[in-house]
């Protein structure tokens, strides 16, 4: 039986389905059967950033309506066998689907695939609690920002009310040369502010505003930063221990650069 | 006007990221306290309970709340005292 994981984060545009398309596709290229749930009804945004806009028939709605079978809605992913899509509906009617449909919606997946990735829409409304319903474990995405960690703040307090024990976090679009000269929120805030454990951090990253543009999820990129931020929390996800990539390395600053070239400095 | 020479002074030096610290603190205070309206409830019984050991209280005007500065939270609680007790239970000692 698989594993219905669920990305939130209460504010919208911290990275919920950057997120799930890149920790989805990750774990599909480690070996997992994987499918990609989003239930962000009316605003549809998984298919492109996976970039597989192009091939949608049904959707979340028509499953759950009994318009198809599940097997049809859902997409077979380019580059991998194990991975699928299940798109969100474009439908205005957000109450379209409700949380008993999605928890048996889930237990269906997890019968079929080894992880079940939900992204979850913006908000604390009936689509967060759809999300959730049929979830085993829960993922939060926060920005180093006040008003995202805030919100961060709030959604684990209500997973915790829904019996989603233990969530972990992600943080997002962290700068290390603003950490470095204190204009940031670090790592070590934010844990202590949220008292949740960390599941990994993700540099901003201009390969994903690239990556996204392309459809291609970045966590195949082997040059980016924010790749192997994600390819090492898919395989945290597995249980695996992995370092947190060294984000100190990437923020020396030029005058520490020179001193190492001229030998002034290990 | 020491606020203002405070920004100017100050930001370089400490950066912002303390003041997102600080001010998240805050807010999280009074958002947690509000989320589950059931903490100050809670929190009344259990006082009730502690100070009955030492006196008697009005527990019906009795009065809990969070209260805020500009930077500080305070519990204020208000327990209007009936009789103190002569003879006190010191909880620790038995
Ligand atoms: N680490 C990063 N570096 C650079 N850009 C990023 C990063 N993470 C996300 N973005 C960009 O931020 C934008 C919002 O991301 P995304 O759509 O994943 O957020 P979301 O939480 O799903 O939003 P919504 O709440 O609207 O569903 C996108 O344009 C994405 O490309
Ligand atoms: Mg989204």
């Amino acid at each position: 039986m698989g594993e219905v994981v669920v990305v939130t984060s209460g504010k919208g545009g911290v990275g919920k389905t950057t997120t799930t398309a890149n920790i989805g596709t990750g774990l599909a290229a480690l070996g997992k059967k994987v499918v990609l749930v989003d239930t962000d009804i009316g605003l549809r945004n998984l298919d492109v950033v996976m970039g597989l806009e192009n091939r949608i028939v049904y959707d979340l709605v028509d499953v759950t309506k009994g318009n198809c079978r599940l097997r049809q809605a859902l997409i077979k992913d380019k580059r991998f066998d194990g991975l699928f899509l299940l798109p969100a509906a474009q439908t205005k009617d957000k109450t379209a689907v409700n949380a008993s449909e999605m928890q048996n919606l889930c237990e269906s997946l997890q019968e079929e695939f080894d992880f079940v990735i939900i992204d979850c829409p913006a908000g604390i409304e009936q689509g967060f609690k759809n999300a959730i319903a049929g979830a085993h474990k829960a993922l939060v995405v926060t920005t180093p920002e006040v008003s995202a960690v805030r919100d961060a703040d709030r959604i684990i307090g209500l997973l915790e009310a829904n019996n989603l024990r233990d969530p972990k976090l992600i943080i997002n679009r962290i700068r290390p040369d603003m950490v470095k000269r204190g204009d940031m929120m670090n790592i070590e805030d934010m844990i202590d502010i949220l008292a949740i454990e960390l599941l990994g951090v993700v540099p901003e990253d201009e390969q994903i505003v690239v990556s996204t543009n392309r459809g291609e999820p970045v966590v195949l990129d082997i040059q980016s930063r924010a790749g192997q931020a994600f390819r090492n929390i898919a395989k945290r996800l597995l249980g695996e221990e992995v370092p947190l990539i060294n984000l100190e390395r990437y923020e020396e600053g030029l005058v520490n650069k020179l001193k190492r070239f001229l030998g002034f400095k290990e | 006007m020491i606020d203002f020479l405070k920004s100017v002074l100050g930001k370089e030096k400490t950066g912002s990221k303390n003041l997102a610290k600080e001010r998240l603190r805050l807010v999280l205070v009074h958002d947690r306290a509000s989320v589950s309206p059931h903490l100050l409830e809670s929190l009344k019984v259990d006082l009730i309970q502690v100070i009955s050991n030492y006196m008697e209280i009005d527990e019906k005007a009795l009065d809990v709340q969070l209260s805020s500065d500009n930077d500080s939270v305070a519990l204020v609680a208000n327990i209007p005292v009936i009789k103190m007790k002569r003879t006190y239970q010191d909880a620790r000692a038995n």
